[in-house]
């Protein structure tokens, strides 16, 4: 196993390609998220964002392709280990501890690092938001703060390299700019924030890089700008001709669900 | 060579029954998601009505075949569907096996109703016979060759009919197709216009009447000398390793396992020595299937974690505080004091054996009610414990007691270890597999307990007590119990606790957080054995001995229901659900014949009650708001949010 680079990316995936019986769901997929960044992933339903952070996590093997954090393969490590490496996520289906409290949530996480002192599951809540509801059983929490406690969690292991599978679904658009804020300080702190997101809007606000995914392939990546104008995008992402609306109308779609294949 | 061709035609024609009794079982897990343990019992049911229809009522065979096949197993079907499963869908993998097994005990006991007074021999002769009873044949490859009787070429058809009809309904049929798309998404299944409830009723119907068929078909061949329910459902192994060589999904991969292990089974029956030992045919064709499942389930690739994408809608069980399991174990143990100097000899018995299965209940509820992971072989751990505790330090030291929960844990950290990188389901499947290769190949072993009835296992010692008494005992089990349960409810407290109840909620999640699901299942599967043990300790002290009859199968499965029954996320569940399992045989020798199996009766009530409510009495509403419980352990219930509309399946 190669040791960590100091100069190599936080986060590295090389021509990842994965297959569910005769669909490809990704198709030589390379991307890299920079320590300190914020890095985009949007796509339309369906495109493979979910798989692709299951490949990056573990949980679902490629069938060809090389994942790598901080310079080291970590293709054929499991997510426990990938995980005390740095990473962390959140899901676009909720994943959490159901029938336990929202600090409990967070307490699992932190002390699985081995340092869980008074108050520190309370602290990383009111981070995201959420502090009011430490005490709340997760399964009464709303959808959208309990994703918030999904991103508490994650950041319960002080990640390198954080995913966020749609992190804004369920989320109103002042609670929508809050997060946008704080995707940006997390980014402050050195890590690298990896956001799936249909809120157009937000990713390429708070985004330096953006990579589009469609069909399992990566069809743009670029500054928010150069996504914005890219023709191809406008193309795959509207279905239809440039249409100076194109937030209004990419955000829209932040309602409808996506449903990835499993 | 002509042995060489015999073995190979026994060994097709029961590797073709156990295919369809196999490729049922695949249909009914894709369609609801439900592993039916009971397709065994199924069969069994099926073989017992046909002899009731033939011999007993002389209707044509055929047409005895056709009612049990085609009307009597898909009623049966939709029947459990509606009672059992139809509230349960989309549940988590403990539930809907605590179900299937709770149909497996139903089963049973049906068939111990109706068919098992001895005044009977249930025997089933060939199909095809001439009126002097000769078996019809034909002889294949001349004097060297081989005879097939006419019955077995039937079978091996139907086998190849099972399987090509099958094939083609689920690719070509709209239902079969619709079937086919129903387990891995029916809220999409239900947008495009097909109702999910009719296609799993389906799913179980096809499943039901493929067991049933294998039941018809096995009859004449396992039931010369008179079927016994017992054998019939054990049969199902054989069904069970078939389909995890196809993964539970493959349906040409499961006939090939059902084959090949047909084959292995009679070529070992057939070429290894078995003319030293007459008994080792019997014995191979049980321990064969047993052996071959736990291998399959060790070759085959570990289950990646795959994220459940959907949320648990349990009521969030409130945990036990300290002072609350104080409360409960002073209470226990007072109670018991005063009892102990109340009641009667049997009584008395029947009260420390049920606070020994109770203690045995409290390691069920560590590893299925906290961390989600079903063992059906608890019964065997706590024989294990009892067994070293009568083999060393003169069968009644403490040393024994702690050696006896060493060993138990050990035990179970070692069956653990090859299985528990599986799936929920396979995992239950090993620990059924190790169950019974424990009961056949050690507690039934005359080398091991040499008279085949029980060793000695003495009580343990009390200080300033020469022997204990009956009544000593009871008050020794009840603080035993009433520790366990002490340590039950701080473990839970702790952060190992969290992390149990949190890799039982999500295990994908679990990893993201850097924890190996993988250590903290064999700790969880090792200390629940190592209390099993415990309970053994104290079980086969009261009773004086230990021995194969303590631990079997069916005894380790209706103990489980029981606490499941009471609420398995609940300290007094699991004492309940002990007490249970020991009260009910001493009420059966005051009933009458038509209850012949009073606890798989209980056991059948119980398991329609706990579709309804799964937490089990203890967790019932009406009951919770009226009674204050001893150990203040019972789960509060939740108002229930949807997420996305995610959950509603399990609603």
């Amino acid at each position: 196993m190669p040791p960590e680079h100091s100069d190599a990316p936080a986060l590295e995936v090389a021509t990842v390609s994965v297959h569910f019986g005769g669909v490809a769901a990704l198709t030589d997929v390379s991307l890299r998220a920079e320590a300190g960044t914020v890095t985009g992933l949007i796509g339309p339903n369906g495109a493979g964002k979910t798989t692709l952070f299951n490949v990056i996590t573990g949980l679902q093997r490629p069938d060809r392709g090389t994942v790598y954090l901080g310079g080291a393969d970590v293709t054929r490590m499991g997510t426990h280990r990938r995980a005390r490496r740095g990473l962390a996520r959140t899901f676009q289906r909720l994943e959490l501890f159901s029938t336990l409290s929202a600090a409990d949530n967070v307490r699992v996480g932190l002390e699985a690092q081995g340092r869980a002192p008074a108050g520190a599951a309370v602290g990383l809540l009111e981070r995201v938001g959420v502090g009011d509801d430490a005490a709340a059983p997760v399964s009464s929490l709303p959808t959208g703060s309990a994703r918030l406690v999904e991103l508490a969690r994650a950041l319960s292991t002080d990640p390198k390299v954080l995913l966020l599978d749609e992190p804004c679904s369920g989320l109103d658009d002042r609670e929508t700019e809050t997060l946008g804020r704080l995707l940006t300080s997390l980014a402050g702190e050195g890590r690298a924030v990896v956001l799936v997101e249909h809120d157009t809007d937000l990713v390429l606000r708070v985004c330096e890089t953006v990579h589009v995914l469609d069909f399992g392939q990566v069809i743009a990546s670029g500054p928010p700008e150069a996504i914005r104008r890219d023709p191809v995008v406008q193309e795959a992402y509207l279905g239809r001709a440039p249409d100076p609306t194109f937030d209004a109308a990419a955000g829209g779609a932040t309602t409808e669900r996506e449903r990835e294949r499993p | 060579m002509s042995t060489f061709l015999a073995f190979t035609v026994l060994g097709i024609v029961t590797g073709s029954i156990y295919g369809i009794l196999a490729t049922g079982l695949v249909v009914t897990y894709n369609t609801t998601g439900v592993f039916n343990f009971a397709q065994g019992a199924v069969g069994a049911v099926a073989a017992f009505s046909y002899w009731q229809l033939w011999q007993q009522w002389h209707w044509p065979f055929l047409l005895a075949i056709v009612v049990v096949v085609f009307v009597e197993a898909p009623l049966l079907a939709i029947g459990v569907e509606f009672v059992l499963f139809r509230r349960i869908h989309g549940a988590s993998v403990e539930r809907s096996l605590m179900m299937s097994l709770g149909l497996l005990v139903i089963l049973l006991g049906v068939a111990t109703i109706f068919w098992s007074s001895t005044d009977v021999v249930r025997s089933v002769p060939s199909y095809f016979t001439q009126s002097d009873g000769t078996v019809l044949s034909v002889r294949l490859f001349g004097a060297n060759g081989v005879t097939i009787q006419y019955q077995q070429i039937m079978v091996v058809v139907m086998a190849a009919v099972v399987a090509v009809g099958l094939g083609v309904f689920l690719r070509k049929v709209r239902l079969g197709v619709a079937m086919r798309a129903v387990v891995d998404d029916p809220e999409l299944v239900a947008m495009a216009g097909a109702k999910p409830h009719r296609l799993s009723r389906s799913g179980w119907a096809i499943g039901f009447m493929l067991a049933a068929l294998a039941g018809v078909l096995l009859a004449p061949i396992v039931g010369q000398t008179g079927l016994t329910a017992d054998q019939l459902t054990l049969l199902a192994l054989n069904g069970f390793a078939a389909a995890v060589v196809g993964r539970l999904r493959n349906l040409p991969m499961t006939f090939v396992g059902a084959l090949a292990l047909g084959l292995i089974t009679q070529y070992c029956v057939g070429y290894l020595p078995g003319h030293i030992n007459p008994g080792l045919a019997s014995v191979l064709t049980e321990v064969i299937p047993v052996a071959f499942l736990f291998v399959v389930l060790l070759v085959i690739p570990a289950a990646r974690l795959a994220p459940a994408g959907r949320l648990s809608v349990r009521p969030v069980p409130r945990v036990v505080t300290a002072r609350q399991s104080a409360a409960g174990a002073i209470l226990l143990v007072a109670g018991m004091a005063v009892l102990a100097s109340m009641v009667g000899d049997t009584a008395l018995a029947t009260l420390s054996q049920g606070l020994a299965f109770g203690i045995v209940g409290l390691s069920l509820v560590l590893l299925v009610g906290y961390a989600g992971q079903v063992s059906l072989c608890q019964l065997t751990f706590m024989g294990i414990g009892a067994f070293t505790m009568g083999k060393t330090f003169g069968n009644h030291s403490w040393w024994g007691l702690v050696l006896a929960v060493a060993v138990s844990g050990a035990v179970g950290a070692a069956v653990a270890l090859p299985a528990i990188r599986l799936r929920g389901l396979y995992l239950a499947l090993a620990t059924f597999a190790f169950g019974e290769v424990m009961f056949s190949a050690f507690f039934s072993n005359s080398s091991v307990i040499s008279d085949g009835t029980s060793i000695n296992v003495g009580r343990v010692p009390l200080p300033f007590a020469h022997s204990v008494g009956d009544r000593a005992m009871l008050v020794e089990v009840a603080v035993a119990a009433a520790l366990c349960a002490i340590a039950l409810g701080a473990l839970r407290r702790s952060a190992y606790g969290r992390r149990l109840v949190a890799m039982s909620d999500s295990p994908a999640a679990y990893a993201t957080v850097g924890l190996s699901p993988v250590r903290t299942k064999m700790l969880v599967f090792s200390l629940s054995a190592a209390m099993a043990g415990l309970g053994g300790v104290f079980y086969a002290g009261q009773q004086g001995g230990i021995g194969p009859n303590d631990v079997q199968f069916i005894t380790s499965l209706t103990l489980l229901l029981f606490v499941c029954i009471w609420g398995v996320r609940t300290l007094t569940g699991a004492l309940l659900g002990g007490m249970t399992q020991a009260a009910l045989p001493v009420f059966q020798t005051h009933l009458p014949h038509s209850l012949a199996d009073v606890t798989g009766l209980a056991a059948g009530i119980g398991i329609v009650l706990l579709a309804r409510h799964p937490e089990g009495i203890l967790g019932m509403e009406w009951l919770t708001s009226r009674v204050r419980l001893p150990f203040g352990d019972v789960p509060a219930a939740q108002p229930q949010l949807l997420y996305d509309g995610e959950v509603a399946r399990a609603a």
